[in-house]
């Protein structure tokens, strides 16, 4: 170990900083690289299967942009949601109530569905400031077990349509592209989530997104530093929840239908799942994760209609001890263990 | 009385402070000042007193009694999250890392008062976010170099040996500029060689950034060696003020230290 010397500064110091930008540079190319091609993929998908499938496609970029959603605010900030279905709900619904009440283009009603959610979630979280670990839990449980019995409530029947949900239109492709209006929407869901995995990729990168993890690793110290916890924290919830909101519109436009049964607890405990499953604090175990809600149920039921849920529960069970990482965390370590295979002299 | 701000005024001045904790009075009327530039020692046995001032001095606990300015503003009626922006800085008696990042990561966080850009610019990438962040990376990397951490920078703080993860604390005190620095206990679990190096470590960058330093520190040698002045407390109250050799004969310092000589003895 270096004992406590200052060494000398000024030159040293430039070069490091400018090699530390090159390598990072070289490196982001190439992910760059595989983004493109991952996205290149995703669109060429749109053309390869119809119908069901590319339903499910559409399905699963909209979990994966609400786990992105979640995971920017547990897994990235520390702050545990037990109710994020509510925000999914409310995303779900306001795209509902603009385009039947308000006969708001669907390109329109999406983003608006964030902003209702991102406004909605900061005034969830600045008062939530004050709960802390299982309390904050408590409180977002609480939301989401509210927010389905609201949706019900018989003074926002006219708006909600309440026990009955709306019936929305898929819309079609525009500009008179010949596309059906199932690969349309899918193109449509495919465009927003890449826009917000770029955000969300900013945001962590970024000044603010180290503020972000300071205050989940370290409340006081961040505070120490000059971060403005109540500030960062209710942000982060506001924007959590607008990720999330975003992705409840746009399953609602592919389901075509939104009712408050679509959105009990399960929904919420489901997209922790999801994160947990991913890899807590990564983005891009979203996608992983969203594929895990959806399917594993399904297949649950494929393996056996009488014990579904029990094969579920085994499932979960096996993957938490297989990857206690997440998905991510397994394709980290493969990662780390093949680079220290090619470090090896032959 | 046209006097300036930069003139003989102290730069930290703390007025009758009183701290309890339930029945425990932990600080009680302390009052002393640090002049700019000096290495101003705080000395005490345990549980005198000395981290309670530390955190008021960080607003992570308020005074129930008595006043503290800093640099011509009453700083005991801050926000926590404006004292770094105001120019003070400190370490933790006990490590308070951001575990889970890089060293480098846990310094830029040091440069988040100066250097930020807000959740729009950054989420948007906007010009402005770029030319805040290549600041904060530039200051970030001068305070690296400063503490010869560069080898380090893309560790993850968590996995580094108890003497490094000490001097990434000072690495990111450093780097949000202080004009003040509060050091608490730095030679706490420090190694032979380590502690060695710290006296000197100190009066270098106090030389090189213009620092005044307010330090916290039970090893006697270092405290001696390095401080212009000492500020000796006892159960929360003030038992002495002056130089390193007028503490050291104090008779009412020499009482406590061999009250707690005896009390570890036993
Ligand atoms: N947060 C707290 N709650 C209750 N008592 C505290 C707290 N912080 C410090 N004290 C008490 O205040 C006294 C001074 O503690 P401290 O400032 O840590 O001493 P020092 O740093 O000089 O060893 C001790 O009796 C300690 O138990
Ligand atoms: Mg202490």
């Amino acid at each position: 170990m270096q004992n406590m010397t200052t060494t000398s500064t000024t030159s040293s110091t430039a070069s490091s900083v400018i090699s530390a930008g090159a390598a990072t540079t070289s490196r982001s190319y190439l992910g760059l690289a595989g983004i493109l091609v991952l996205l290149a993929l995703a669109i060429a998908l749109a053309f390869m299967v119809k119908g069901y499938v590319l339903f499910q496609a559409t399905m699963l970029l909209s979990y994966a942009i609400a786990l992105v959603g979640l995971n920017l605010l547990t897994g990235y900030n520390g702050q545990i949601s037990l109710g994020h279905g509510a925000f999914f709900a409310i995303g779900a619904y306001t795209v509902g109530v603009l385009m039947d009440k308000a006969s708001t283009p669907y390109w329109l009603a999406v983003p608006v569905g964030g902003i209702v959610c991102l406004a909605a979630g900061y005034a969830f979280g600045r008062p939530a400031l004050k709960l802390q670990g299982l309390y904050l839990a408590l409180a977002t449980f609480a939301l989401g077990v509210v927010t389905p019995q609201l949706l019900k409530y018989k003074h926002l029947e006219h708006w909600t349509g309440g026990v009955g949900g709306i019936v929305l239109t898929k819309p079609e492709a525009p500009f008179g592209l010949p596309l059906t209006a199932d690969q349309w929407f899918y193109l449509f869901t495919l465009a927003v989530a890449a826009v917000l995995m770029w955000l969300a990729r900013n945001l962590i990168d970024s000044g603010t997104g180290r503020a972000i993890r300071a205050i989940r690793d370290h409340e006081m110290a961040a505070e120490s530093m000059g971060v403005d916890n109540r500030h960062y924290k209710s942000m982060t919830f506001g924007i959590s929840a607008a990720f999330t909101g975003i992705g409840g519109g746009l399953s609602a436009l592919a389901v075509q239908f939104v009712s408050p049964d679509s959105f009990t607890m399960f929904l919420s405990i489901s997209l922790l799942v999801g994160v947990v499953v991913g890899g807590v604090g990564t983005l891009w175990g979203a996608a992983f994760g969203a594929a895990f809600i959806m399917f594993v149920p399904n297949m649950a039921e494929k393996v056996s209609k009488d014990a579904a849920w029990g094969v579920y529960g085994v499932v979960l069970i096996l993957f938490i001890f297989v990857m206690p990482g997440g998905v991510m965390g397994l394709l980290a370590k493969v990662k780390s263990s093949l680079a220290r295979r090619k470090d090896l002299p032959v | 009385m046209n006097q300036n701000k930069t003139g003989d005024k102290p730069l930290l001045q703390v007025d009758n402070v009183s701290v309890r904790f339930g029945g425990i009075v932990a600080l009680d009327g302390v009052s002393f000042d640090v002049r700019r530039g000096e290495v101003r020692g705080l000395i005490g046995p345990n549980g005198a007193g000395k981290s309670t001032l530390f955190n008021c001095l960080s607003r992570l606990y308020s005074c129930d009694e008595g006043s503290i300015h800093f640099d011509g503003q009453v700083l005991s009626d801050q926000p926590r999250h404006r004292i770094a922006a105001m120019g003070v800085g400190r370490t933790f008696q006990n490590l308070a890392l951001f575990r889970t990042m890089t060293v480098r990561d846990n310094v830029l966080v040091g440069t988040h008062a100066h250097h930020r850009a807000g959740f729009l610019r950054d989420i948007l990438r906007l010009p402005a976010a770029v030319r805040s962040e290549r600041a904060a990376l530039e200051r970030a990397e001068e305070s690296i170099e400063l503490l010869g951490l560069g080898p380090f920078a893309n560790t993850i703080v968590a996995d580094l040996p108890f003497g490094t993860q000490k001097r990434v604390e000072l690495a990111r005190a450093l780097a949000c500029e202080p004009s003040l620095l509060l050091l608490d206990e730095p030679a706490c679990g420090l190694n032979h060689e380590e502690l060695n190096g710290l006296g000197d470590l100190i009066l270098d960058i106090r030389q090189r950034l213009n620092l005044t330093v307010l330090l916290v520190e039970h090893h006697m040698g270092l405290v001696m060696g390095v401080c212009d002045r000492i500020v000796a407390l006892n159960f929360g109250k003030k038992i002495a003020d002056g130089t390193p050799t007028e503490v050291r004969q104090h008779p009412e310092v020499i009482r406590a230290y061999l009250g707690e000589e005896q009390k570890e003895a036993a």
